[in-house]
């Protein structure tokens, strides 16, 4: 499998100077061709904060201290996000890659009709394009996301919760990126709307072939939609695995809590846990490993220093920033 | 955590310290002056001079003292007419916002009326009327007369308010009508109030100004107004004694600048949007600068790429 995007010790400060706070600190990830890589964690654990920062969509006093992100065209020389400038970042976005934003159904603009949502972009990337071939392109786009072609000229208060989702999904494929983040963007939906979409967009990612970052707190909808998980906590990540190896058996401690917070339907039953505490305050992190008070398998070594995310003995396919599983 | 003691900004900073300066000269100003600002003397229409500051009038009058004198006068109409109109607005705008049905819409209808009525003209023709209309007179005519914005500003909001959940919540739990306004409503309108009573105050300056400028109010006590009638009557611009006008013209702008910077201030505290805002470039303890924007997040990587990898 080969990267699309490539995040390196991508480092996130909150401000600048004394005052500044570590959000997200030298985070690896890759995501490769076609896939759906999950990224989840508590609120605060600076999920949003990774997702935002590498495609340098993070407002101020968001600033990004370090690493790269290399985004690999389907031919062509890896570019890095961080080196562009704002003209070569405008035509990228979208084009390349495009951001289903958290509680995207108020990011529609209410006194304007989905049409001139949807083609408002098409127009700024192609503006060759005609008026027609545009409207052409954006009910084709609401097709594809199951909402009838009618719909075109409504405004987003006549759309309920769910089909706002889907204008928004739409609009973030209408240029087929390669790449799509999706930032919480069922959240605000009941379940039943929640699996919908969800099937849809596996649907779309068939036909389209484009990978998708789903960033997420919840864990079960990772666990059946994606093929890699990804565990933040504290601004690093702890655990990184494919989906099912990571629910039958997670290494780090915190997906453990994390997976015991929720109950499954089938299997043996299990004891819903949770985690006690709370979540690290960022300007005041624990010395060593950030799980370390919070955890019921702490020893020695997690009070001195941070664990590094390796690849453990146990099983080369996986990485786990524990002291409990070692690379050798 | 650390606690750090946050200080108003440069712009609030300096609309307060202007407007405890002329507290200070509204105060002191009479005694501080060095000369009885309606006595006459024979340096007449002298430019300013270490003897006096500001120089003289056809008449030989102190100007700097006029204008020391004249201070209170000024501070004393606009703060006494922005707190009597800004009392009026709440009691009016408030209720007519929370009340419904007739009540409401009657007191809604005073205010628009008031809203059309042309200030000024009424003021003077009121401060004529008014046998000894002192500095208390005409304050309690501005403020009745220029209360009518703020009025309406309020009612909309607490139009807004009323309808929120937290106070349906209150009245079904049962609390009174009073205890709504005071505790539930106004606390939320703290902002729009203080802002509209800043307006107010520099809009009574001004009327007063006006006031005394054309000649109404009694010529007997010194405003800066006062300067500039006779300043226009003795035609000071013609006969080039621009010290006759240009000090309380300025005095006019300072104090207006102070209070709109004051004003600036409260929509810091109420809108946090607003504070970010000055820290638009950022420094780098190496003298980097880098642009705070929106969408282009900077990117600030160590000098030496590789320390800054690290990790694994």
């Amino acid at each position: 499998m080969s990267p699309v995007l490539e995040i390196k010790g991508l480092s996130i400060d909150y401000g600048t100077g004394e005052q500044s706070v570590r959000a997200v600190n030298q985070v690896d990830l890759t995501l490769n061709r076609g896939e759906v890589l999950g990224l989840a964690g508590e609120s605060g654990s600076g999920k949003s904060t990774l997702a935002y920062g590498a495609t340098r969509l993070l407002p101020p006093p968001g600033v990004v201290t370090g690493g790269s992100v290399l985004y690999h065209p389907d031919n062509g020389e890896p570019v890095d996000l961080l080196r562009m400038t704002p003209a070569e970042l405008r035509a990228f976005r979208w084009k390349e890659l495009s951001i289903v934003f958290q509680g995207a159904m108020n990011s529609l603009n209410p006194v304007a009709t989905v049409a001139a949502q949807l083609t408002d972009v098409i127009a700024e990337h192609r503006p060759k394009s005609t008026k027609t071939e545009r409207m052409v392109r954006a009910a084709e786009m609401l097709s594809l996301v199951g909402i009838a072609r009618d719909r075109l000229e409504s405004y987003p208060h006549q759309l309920s919760g769910g089909m706002r989702q889907r204008v928004m999904i739409a609009m973030a494929l209408v240029l087929e990126p390669r790449v799509v983040i999706m930032d919480e963007p069922t959240t605000a939906l009941d379940v039943v709307m929640q699996r919908q979409i969800m099937r849809q967009l596996a649907k779309l990612k068939e036909q389209l072939g484009f990978s998708v970052i789903f960033i997420t707190h919840d864990l079960s909808l990772l666990v059946e939609f994606s093929d890699r998980i990804a565990i933040m906590y504290g601004g690093r990540i702890v655990e990184e695995a494919p989906a099912v190896e990571l629910y039958d058996k997670s290494l780090h401690p915190y997906s453990d809590g994390l997976l015991h917070s929720f109950p499954a339907l089938r299997g043996p039953r299990r004891e819903l846990t949770g985690i006690p505490g709370s979540p690290p305050d960022l300007r005041d992190m624990p010395v060593g490993c950030a799980f370390q008070p919070r955890c019921p398998k702490a020893f020695d070594p997690c009070g001195v220093s941070p664990p590094p995310l390796v690849r453990p003995a146990s099983d080369r396919t996986r990485s786990v920033a524990c002291y409990l599983h070692p690379s050798a | 955590m650390k606690f750090r003691f946050r200080l108003p900004s440069v712009k609030v900073t300096v609309g307060l310290a202007v407007l405890i300066v002329f507290t200070f000269v509204a105060f002191f100003g009479a005694s501080l002056a060095p000369f009885d600002p309606s006595a006459r003397s024979n340096d007449i229409l002298q430019s300013p001079s270490a003897k006096h500051l500001f120089g003289t009038t056809h008449l030989g009058q102190d100007i700097f003292s006029q204008i020391l004198v004249g201070t209170r006068s000024v501070m004393f109409v606009g703060f006494a007419a922005g707190i009597l109109a800004t009392v009026i607005a709440v009691i009016i705008g408030v209720t007519s916002g929370y009340l419904t049905g007739f009540g409401g819409e009657a007191v809604a209808t005073l205010s628009n009326v008031f809203i059309v009525i042309p200030a000024l003209p009424l003021i003077v023709i009121v401060t004529n009327v008014i046998p000894n209309s002192g500095d208390w007179a005409i304050a309690v005519v501005i403020g009745c007369t220029s209360w009518a914005w703020g009025a309406r500003l309020l009612r909309a909001q607490t139009l807004s308010l009323r309808n929120r959940d937290f106070v349906q919540a209150a009245k079904a739990g049962g609390e009174s009508t009073w205890r709504i306004v005071a505790v539930e409503i106004l606390p939320n309108l703290t902002a729009i109030i203080a802002s509209s009573f800043i307006g107010t105050v520099m809009f009574a300056v001004m009327t007063e100004i006006a006031l005394a400028y054309v000649g109404v109010s009694g010529i007997s006590e010194w405003n800066w107004g006062e300067v500039l009638f006779w300043a226009q009557g003795q035609q000071a611009l013609a006969i080039g004694a621009w010290w006759w006008f240009v000090p309380a013209g300025l005095c006019i702008a300072l104090l207006g600048t102070a209070l709109a910077l004051v004003n600036f201030g409260i929509d810091e505290i109420v809108n946090p949007r607003l504070r970010g805002g000055s820290k638009a470039v950022i420094r780098y303890p190496d003298g980097r600068k880098a642009r705070m924007r929106l969408g282009f997040t900077p990117v600030l990587t160590p000098r030496t790429e590789e320390a800054g990898r690290g990790g694994r």
